[in-house]
This record gives structure tokens, C-alpha cells and sequence, in this order.
């Protein structure tokens, strides 16, 4: 009977092809607008997950998020590497800065100042240069995209001399760091070289980078940390890399309309799913209404029908996600080279959520067109 | 006076011990036997009765013409019949199986086992081919795919359509589409075949060829037809005639002469 399901399914072409798209067209929306939220949202935290050497962030205790941080004084960094548990800790700085191009246009940039000795912080994977070459008198490195943000159309190379704060900055090297969220150029620079590319302030240092002793979970180092340099007019702020990624996560998803959109545009692609699959299922199904009931009058039980319908659903629905996933991983390969796309994929929960939004959407189809079936009296038959 | 009254007592006992007797005798041999059927639709004020107490026999080996003006309750007689339906009064025995008796997935199992359908517009599934269409019913009762369609080929080539097995319905005339329904009512051998108005939506040749098919094919190895029809050109191709009016049986005639009158 199985088989005969299939059949009836397939011969009606224009319906099952109309099902297969509506399922791929809602599984499109859906899968391609979540990975594009989920990356964004991942981008908000993407300078706090690229720093894989330190575990635990430390920082004023008003700080939202990663982009607002006040400066701490230098003697928090002190306090912190006297807290028991903390193997090691270091200075950061992360902050907006204008930098004054060789043909003398501005550009915006984040600039992070690492420590000048252990380099906690700096870019992994580079692409032109050395990371130690950061040693090196007025020394900065680029990320790709900031790169080609900065002297766009122009080859890669080193030695670039810019401005900062009216001091000179001298490309040693290009990297590929995690696209931030504002698609701006990401420089790394020693922290004590940072002194000079920031507008003088009282204190530099936003974060401090630790990392717990051997065998000491991470979250106890970080209660410590609270516990012990809170003072009655300041208190520091200490949290794990997780975390601090989904503070940051969660400032812009309740500050922003990010979700909103999105989240619109998910549900749009849902009601498409539910409406075109939906209603072109229920006419498949009505309109092979008396072949039911001949069936259900040659000894077909409903359970069987029931089971029939359930397997047309099933097909349609399986055909049309993988369809739909496809083009979405296209979508996705095809934008990988394209700069500001970077960073953007599939995610497996994003397949399975969407997978199970559409396995509602077609046994919802089916449940509704399988009423009208199982209401059905086999006696109907004769009635012409 | 008491004498007389009580000789009368036991001579009327004697009687409907005989009457039920000879029921109870009929219903064994009948293939089919409604007694005091009736049945209603709907509650309250829209309650309506459209079977009045019907009482017919259908013996094994007999093509029966169930016929009467639209509206008179042949559809529900056979609906009844074919167990789709249940008589609100009265019983109904097939195959000697009293189907009031027979309940959900024992009913529709009984059903698919004895009973065979041809239906006035075929109801083939059109994404189907002849021969799978004709295997349905073979394909319900749990066969193979490939023993099914094979047997279901044999009974096609049996009505004459051997050469059409890989044809779907649609390319089918009206008449050959009737036939692919006649072998899928038969392919599992069923012992009553019920057909409703298998000809009306045929030209009159196409009508005769299908009627011919039934008569010769059906109508074999102790199987009962029931065939509600309004055409008249194919009356005389049944063995009994059954007349309903308003819900009544009107007549029942054996002798063909009297099935035009």
C-alpha cells in the first residue's frame, strides 16, 4: 500500500512538484535567515572567541558588552594576578580608534592592544607576515577584510605606513580573524604601542585575560576574582569566554531589532511553508478524496490510509527540506570569498530545528487533509 | 372455548416455528438475506427513514437487477449491504455472517475478503496502470507487488484487456476503464460482487460488452452479483429483478419476460 501512496503522490505531477517547491522555498527562508542570525549574533562575540588563549575575561563590572568597556586602572591587573587560582594574568586593550590612510582618508578601526610580552590575544592564523613581528617598533597587523576595507583593490602587502592618533603605524602583517559585528578593520598592536595610537586617557586597559591554575575550574577562579577585588567604590567583573560571549550575545539581541527582522522573516517563511505545501496537500488529498474511498470500500482500514498520507507527507517533506537545505548550503558557498558574507554557514541545530519546523508543517498538511479521509464514509463511493 | 383457543395457540406456534424455521434455512443457503431491514438518517425533526422494512433473498449463482426511480433507496440497500453502511433496524446476513454482528476492523476485513465493487465511475487510480489497478484489492488483503499485478494480469486478460496492462486509466476508453474495475472487483475472488450502475456512464455497445463480461465472468463458481442499474437495454441479463419504490420492495420477478413491464 506503501507503494501505492507513492504512486498517487507522483502521478499528480503538478501538485507534487508544487508541494516540493513550497517545502523547499519555506526551508530555504527558514535555514538561509537563521544561519544569517546565528552568524550575525556569533559576530557580535567574535572577538571575544578568537582570543583561545585565556579563559577567563575580567572587566569593569558596568561593561554590557564586548564593544563597552570603561579603561580600568593598572592596579586591577595586579589585584587580579593576586587572586589564588589565577595562573596568569595579562592586559588588553580593545577600542574604536580613526586612522589616517597614506592618500588621506580616514577609516575607522578596532584596535587591540595585546601584552607586549606573552602577545595573549593575538591573531592565530595569518595570512602575510609574523605575529612576533608585532615586536617591532610601530607595528600593527590587519585582518583580511579590514585590509581590503582600508586600500581596497589594492595587492596585499607590508609595510604600509599609516596614521593613528597622529602616530605613525606600519603594516607587519595580514590576518584572518572572526568578522566582527560592525564590518570594520581589526588591528592588533602591543599593548604599550597602543598608548600611543589611542587619544591619551587616564587609564588604557579595558580587559584583563587570565587564565585559571591546573585543575581549577574556571568559574570558581572568576567568583574568587569578584569576591576578592570588590572594593565599596568599584567592582570588577570576572567571567568565563562562554560566558562573556553570550552577555555580549544576548545585549544585542534585547538592545537591537536584530531578532525582530529576522524573526519576521523566519515566520514568513514558515506561513509560505504552511500555506503553499499546506493547502496544495489538502487539494492533493481532496481531490483524490473518492480514490480513498474506494480504497476504504475494497478493505483499506483507516489506520492504513492514515499511514498512507503520513508517508505522502513524509516524502514531500524530505524531498523539499533536503532541496531547500541544499540551496542554502549553495547560498553559502557561493558568498564564502565574498567579504562581508564571511563567517556565515550552516549550522547542524539550525538543519534540525528546521528539519523539525518542517516535519510540523507537513504533518500539519496531512492531518488536516487526513481528516477529510478518515471522516469519509466508504458508502460516499456511491453516490457518483 | 379454552380448548379451541389453545388448539389455535399451538397450531400459531407451530406456524411461526415453521416461518422461522424456513428463514433461518433461507438465510443459510442466501448469499445475501436482509430481513425487516431499516434505515434512518439524521435525528431529531431532520430524522427521515428511507428503507421501510426490506425483506430480499439473493441466492448464490444469480445475477439480481436492483432497480427503482432515484431517491427510492437502492444506494442505501447496497451501502447496507456491502456492509458500508448499518441498518438501523433489521438484520443482514452475507455470506451467512450476520454483519451487524461484525464490528470495525473485522467489518472492513470481511468486506475486502468477500465483496467486490464496481463502481459507476470506475474509481480507478488514475497514477495506477491497468494491471496495478486491477492488484488492488489483492495489494489490500497483503500480496506481494509482483505476485499481485501477475494475478491481477491473468483476470485483466480474462475481460479482454491483455493487451492494455501497462496503460493507465486515463489512456482508456470508457468501457475498457469499466472492464479494468470488473477485474479489480474479481481478482480476489470475491463470492458477491455489487455493481452500481456499472453502464450509465457508457455509450449502449460499450454497455452491452460490459454487461456480457459480468453475466460470463461474474457470475461463476456460486457467485452472487447485485447490479442497481436504471438501464433498461440491460435488463435481460439478470436472473431477478428487484423493484423498489420508496423505500419498499415494490416486486421481485424471476421470469424475464416480466423485467421490461
Amino acid at each position: 500500500m506503501n507503494w501505492i501512496a507513492i504512486k498517487m503522490l507522483v502521478g499528480d505531477r503538478t501538485k507534487y512538484l508544487g508541494i516540493i517547491f513550497g517545502i523547499a522555498f519555506a526551508t530555504l527562508l527558514m535555514a538561509q535567515q537563521i544561519a544569517i542570525f546565528a552568524g550575525i549574533m556569533g559576530h557580535t562575540a567574535s572577538q571575544i572567541t578568537d582570543v583561545r588563549d585565556a579563559d577567563i575575561w575580567v572587566m569593569d563590572a558596568k561593561t554590557r558588552f564586548v564593544d563597552e568597556a570603561p579603561a580600568l586602572p593598572e592596579t586591577d591587573l595586579q589585584r587580579v594576578r593576586g587572586v589564588p587560582g589565577v595562573a596568569w594574568a595579562v592586559k588588553m586593550y580593545k577600542g574604536q580608534v580613526s586612522a589616517r590612510l597614506d592618500n588621506g582618508q580616514f577609516r575607522s578601526v578596532i584596535l587591540f592592544g595585546i601584552d607586549d610580552n606573552s602577545l595573549v590575544g593575538a591573531p592565530r592564523q595569518m595570512i602575510l607576515g609574523n605575529v612576533e613581528d608585532l615586536k617591532l617598533p610601530d607595528a600593527v597587523i590587519v585582518d583580511k577584510a579590514g585590509y581590503e576595507y582600508m586600500w581596497p583593490g589594492q595587492p596585499q602587502q607590508l609595510g604600509r605606513v599609516f596614521e593613528m592618533n597622529d602616530r605613525r603605524a606600519v603594516l607587519v602583517g595580514i590576518c584572518k580573524v572572526s568578522p566582527p559585528f560592525i564590518t570594520l578593520p581589526v588591528l592588533y598592536t602591543r599593548f604599550s604601542q597602543a598608548e600611543w595610537f589611542v587619544p591619551h586617557d587616564r587609564n588604557l586597559m579595558t580587559y584583563i585575560l587570565a587564565k585559571p591554575a591546573p585543575d581549577v575550574p574556571a568559574k570558581d577562579v572568576c567568583q574568587r576574582i569578584e569576591e576578592q577585588t570588590r572594593t565599596e567604590q568599584r567592582q570588577l567583573a570576572a567571567m568565563t569566554q562562554e560566558q562573556f560571549k553570550w552577555k555580549t550575545i544576548n545585549y544585542f539581541m534585547s538592545s537591537t531589532g536584530i531578532p525582530v527582522n529576522f524573526g519576521i522573516t523566519i515566520a514568513l517563511g514558515f506561513i509560505v511553508g504552511i500555506a503553499i505545501a499546506g493547502q496544495t496537500f489538502y487539494l492533493f488529498t481532496v481531490e483524490n478524496l473518492k480514490q480513498f474511498g474506494s480504497l476504504k470500500a475494497m478493505g483499506v482500514c483507516n489506520t492504513r490510509i492514515l499511514g498512507m498520507i503520513f508517508l505522502q507527507a513524509l516524502v514531500v517533506g524530505g524531498i523539499g527540506y533536503s532541496i531547500g537545505v541544499g540551496l542554502t548550503a549553495g547560498f553559502f558557498e557561493a558568498t564564502r570569498h565574498v567579504t562581508h558574507l564571511a563567517g556565515l554557514g550552516m549550522y547542524p541545530e539550525i538543519m534540525i530545528g528546521v528539519g523539525v519546523a518542517v516535519l510540523f508543517i507537513v504533518l500539519l498538511a496531512s492531518v488536516l487533509s487526513a481528516r477529510r479521509v478518515l471522516l469519509l464514509e466508504p458508502a460516499a463511493v456511491f453516490r457518483g | 372455548m379454552q380448548t379451541i383457543q389453545a388448539l389455535g395457540d399451538a397450531c400459531d406456534s407451530d406456524f411461526e416455528e415453521s416461518v422461522i424455521g424456513n428463514q433461518q434455512s433461507a438465510m443459510e443457503t442466501a448469499m445475501v438475506s436482509c430481513r425487516a431491514v431499516t434505515k434512518e438518517f439524521g435525528t431529531g425533526d431532520t430524522r427521515i427513514e428511507v428503507l421501510h422494512g426490506i425483506d430480499i433473498e439473493i441466492p448464490p449463482g444469480e445475477l439480481v437487477l436492483l432497480v427503482g426511480p432515484s431517491g427510492c433507496g437502492k444506494t442505501t440497500l447496497i451501502s447496507i449491504i456491502a456492509g458500508l453502511l448499518d441498518a438501523t433496524k433489521g438484520t443482514v446476513h452475507v455470506l451467512g455472517e450476520e454483519l451487524g454482528a461484525l464490528h470495525g476492523a473485522n467489518k472492513v476485513r470481511f468486506r475486502g475478503k468477500n465483496i467486490g465493487f464496481v463502481f459507476q465511475q470506475y474509481n480507478l487510480l488514475p497514477a495506477l496502470t491497468a494491471a496495478e489497478n486491477a492488484a488492488v484489492p489483492l495489494l489490500v488483503a497483503g500480496w506481494k507487488r509482483n505476485e499481485a499485478v501477475a494475478k491481477a494480469s491473468e483476470m485483466l486478460d480474462r475481460v479482454g484487456m491483455g493487451n492494455r496492462l501497462k496503460n493507465l486509466p486515463s489512456q482508456l476508453s470508457g468501457g475498457q476503464q469499466q472492464r479494468v474495475a470488473i477485474a479489480r472487483a474479481l481478482v480476489h475472488e470475491p463470492k458477491l460482487l455489487i455493481c452500481d450502475e456499472p453502464t450509465a456512464a457508457l455509450d449502449a455497445h460499450s454497455g452491452q460488452t460490459v454487461m456480457e463480461l459480468i453475466r460470463t465472468v461474474a457470475v461463476q463458481d456460486g457467485r452472487a452479483v447485485i447490479v442497481v442499474t436504471h438501464d433498461s437495454r440491460v435488463f435481460h441479463f439478470g436472473d431477478r429483478m428487484i423493484t423498489m419504490g420508496d423505500g419498499r420492495v415494490d416486486s421481485v420477478k424471476t421470469d424475464r419476460a416480466e423485467f421490461s413491464h
